[in-house]
């Protein structure tokens, strides 16, 4: 929990006890003129503490302790690609965003053949949508009674991405971790039998470390993470061990809840929530705060969904999606088929592009700057009027693409026809409809 | 070592109990009711609060087989969806909760073909139903002030009540003894104004159904995920003008999508397009449900029996 200016204050020179540091309260040794007026700059995090050469040791402790994130950040890497999760500061999106998007892993098992082929799949996998090339994240190989590090191994070998090495017998994991040296894969598990043995090997190869309770019980689970910790090893991610759909709700709610209101140390990291084949369980983890999610299956069809899915609701709230400005092609038009025109806003645009589309209809669509608003809010805040929509209409080299003069404009944007006409002498300006939905009948019935 | 403590919220606040439909004994013809609302927390989170009623299934209907929708779509059906009546039989026969009648634009429109309808699916099935019309004001009241009066004691839901067109259907649902959707464009604000002009002509609170409105999965499901979450708060914090149900219609938004409709012609990173499409409408409604839905309309019978699991599994 962040601490006040005041609270800081009483940690440093000038309210300590001692003498010796006592006699350096108000120095202006940090470049501040007290330190009443550090603390409050380093409230704000305009200042470091390090600027302080005096500060207790224990004060020392306090104020990092402070600092920390309620949810720690951990980093797993493959050979060549890593990720971040944690480090989350809301319960729901709205509050302010979601920072890191889970890791979506998928899970092979060291008694399967082709869990090199499965690694390669995923690791070529790549998805466009709205412009971003995304992708899975990684694979969980799983010790099932096969050789652990020939299989690591060879998964490595064929995915440069972050690997979860899934061993609960520390021995096998060690067999593991060497076959992933150059790596930092994340290992699964500590239990409440084997965590003194986890411990050792995750502190020995620097790898962050799975504490692993029991359906969900979290008393269990914080008292593990805790002795793990003091056992040193930092980077911790939890699993509860709940896998079906309520009781993981719950654990994970809570956990965050923990987190981030009781500013529960004991479990502030990221969650790890094994999904099986279950795309709609998968689901609920990506909106209620899993930061890994193991998936048993590599299905395109189910990776697209879910890849979609996470990009959406770690989408910032405040910075709404936008579209590059412009024109757009949609089915392959002609010079004398309808233009069209709309905002920029994302959910404007893919909802008239995917009508067009789906219509079969060729046509091209001018994206306005609207600065990333809808149509009516655009209008309404003075984004999407007659000077933008030709201004759009020149700038853009339409001119040259089609045959004719003539605009399809937004429904809810009529009132505007008369200053389009205007601002583009020689133009019919046609108003559609309101909806998007509507535009495909438009289009058949009224243009031609 | 001191145990763990769970953190839970104290809300002040409960969502109102909404029930839809009327049996013989209440003055319509229906042989069950459904009841939704209630809750006294967030989705599913049994462990602070009452979550009494499990979030329910609409399945869609059309008076006549659309010719936008998807053959994947219609043949899940076998045939039915030539026969509004048929249709909603095998809509009861997959598990659905309720009916969503929604009628086409079309020549045969008006005020008398949409008796004759609501007729035939009111004697087809025994469930609740909801009637949205074409979409277009002017036929919209048209068509609901008829089934208003043909229903009669029915507790239809009518639908949808819109800002720029609200009063008539308001007053037949007011004059028939049923219920109406409220729907407002993704905005809690704009939400509440539409709940309290309602309210206003005389409508009860327990008669309206909220229906936030959403876009599909890649097509601003998160802006409809996080107004409900946002509605549903302020309800749980004892604003009374949110504390409704709400209705969404993630089948109809998640088969407008390409993801939906291209079996051909995209990415192969998108896999087979059956399971596909199916996934789509299924993660549409499944996200908008732990957001706070309380009423799903679907379209696929498979997307139904999945989503049915996934409730199941959360009030478990």
């Amino acid at each position: 929990m962040a601490l006040t200016g005041l609270q800081i204050y009483k940690l440093l020179p000038a309210s300590s006890t001692k003498p010796e540091v006592k006699a350096h309260a108000n120095c202006k040794e940090c470049g501040y003129p007290t330190c009443l007026a550090f603390a409050m700059k380093l409230a704000a995090k305009q200042a470091e503490l390090s600027l302080c050469p005096y500060v207790e040791e224990e004060s020392k402790r306090q104020l990092e302790e402070s600092a920390a994130p309620p949810i720690r950040l951990i980093t797993v890497a493959g050979s060549a690609k890593k990720l971040e999760v944690g480090n989350e500061l809301v319960l729901h999106r709205h509050e302010k965003t979601f920072y890191h998007p889970p890791g979506l892993f998928v899970r092979v098992k060291d008694t399967q053949p082709d869990a090199a082929q499965v690694a390669k799949a995923v690791a070529d996998y790549s998805v466009d949508y709205v412009g971003m090339s995304l992708g899975l994240d990684g694979i969980a190989v799983e010790a099932a009674g096969g050789d652990f590090g020939a299989t690591v191994a060879a998964v490595k070998a064929a995915c440069p991405f972050p690997l979860i090495l899934m061993a609960t017998d520390p021995a096998t994991a060690e067999a593991g971790l060497k076959a992933a040296q150059g790596t930092t894969p994340l290992l699964w598990a500590a239990t409440a039998e084997n965590w003194q043995a986890m411990a050792k090997l995750a502190a020995q190869y620097k790898v962050p470390l799975v504490v692993l309770a029991r359906n969900g019980d979290l008393n269990a689970l914080a008292d593990l993470a805790e002795q793990v910790k003091n056992a040193g090893v930092e980077d911790l991610v939890l699993d509860p061990g709940t896998r079906d759909y309520a009781d993981s709700l719950a654990a994970f709610t809570q956990l965050r809840r923990l987190a981030l209101k009781k500013n529960e140390r004991k479990v502030g990291y990221p969650l790890i929530a094994f999904a099986g084949d279950d795309i709609t369980l998968a689901a609920q983890h990506i909106a209620k705060y899993a930061g890994f999610i193991v998936l048993d299956q590599f299905d395109p069809a189910m990776a697209y969904p879910l890849i979609v899915l996470r990009a959406n609701i770690f989408t910032d709230p405040q910075k709404p999606i936008q579209v590059l400005p412009g024109v757009y092609e949609i089915n392959k038009p002609g010079p004398s088929d309808p233009l069209m025109i709309t905002t920029n806003f994302s959910i404007t645009y893919f909802s008239v592009a995917n009508e067009v589309e789906s219509s079969g209809l060729p046509g091209w669509l001018l994206v306005a700057d609207a600065e990333g608003m809808s149509v009516l809010t655009a209008w309404a805040a003075g984004k999407f009027d007659a000077e933008r929509i030709a201004k759009t209409v020149k700038s853009t080299g339409i001119e040259q693409k089609i045959n004719h003069k003539r605009l399809i404009i937004p429904g809810h944007v009529a009132v505007l026809l008369g200053e389009i006409e205007e601002e583009l002498p020689g133009w019919e300006i046609n108003v559609g409809p309101r909806e998007a939905v509507d535009l495909p009948n438009y289009l058949k019935t009224r243009w031609g | 070592m001191p145990g763990i403590e769970v953190p839970k919220e104290k809300w002040s606040g409960k969502v109102r109990e909404v029930t839809l439909g009327a049996t013989a004994a209440e003055g319509g013809t229906r042989t069950r009711t459904v009841t939704v609302g209630g809750e006294t927390t967030l989705p599913f989170l049994k462990f602070e609060g009452e979550i009494p009623h499990p979030p329910v299934i609409a399945i869609e209907v059309r008076d006549q087989q659309p010719s936008d929708w998807p053959a994947l779509l219609l043949q899940a059906w076998n045939g039915a969806t030539q026969d509004v009546a048929e249709w909603a039989k095998a809509a009861e026969a997959a598990g659905a909760d309720l009916v969503a009648l929604r009628f086409n634009v079309s020549e045969q429109l008006n005020a008398a073909y949409a008796r004759q309808v609501l007729r035939r699916v009111l004697s087809a099935t025994g469930l609740p139903l909801i009637v949205f019309g074409p979409g277009q004001a002017d036929l919209d009241n048209e068509i609901l002030v008829a089934v208003a009066e043909e229903g009669k004691g029915e507790r239809l839901v009518l639908g949808v009540c819109e800002e720029k067109n609200y009063r008539t259907i308001v007053a037949a649902a007011l004059a028939h003894g049923h219920l109406v959707d409220a729907r407002a464009p993704m905005d809690v604000n704009l939400s509440k104004q539409l709940n309290i002009l309602i309210h206003d002509m005389g409508m009860p609170v327990e008669r309206i159904i909220m229906d936030p409105t959403t876009g599909a999965l890649g097509y601003g499901i998160e802006y409809g995920y996080s107004v409900m979450e946002r509605l549903r708060i302020a309800a749980l914090q004892g604003d009374s003008m949110t504390q409704l149900p709400m209705l969404v219609t993630p089948g109809e938004e998640a088969w407008r999508t390409k993801e939906a409709r291209a079996a051909e012609g995209v990415p192969a990173a998108w896999g087979d397009y059956a399971k596909r499409a199916i996934n789509w409408e299924v993660l549409t409604s499944s996200t908008l449900i732990q957001s706070g839905a309380d009423i799903v309309v679907l379209r696929h019978p498979e997307s139904l029996r999945r989503v049915r699991a996934m409730i199941n599994a959360l009030m478990d």
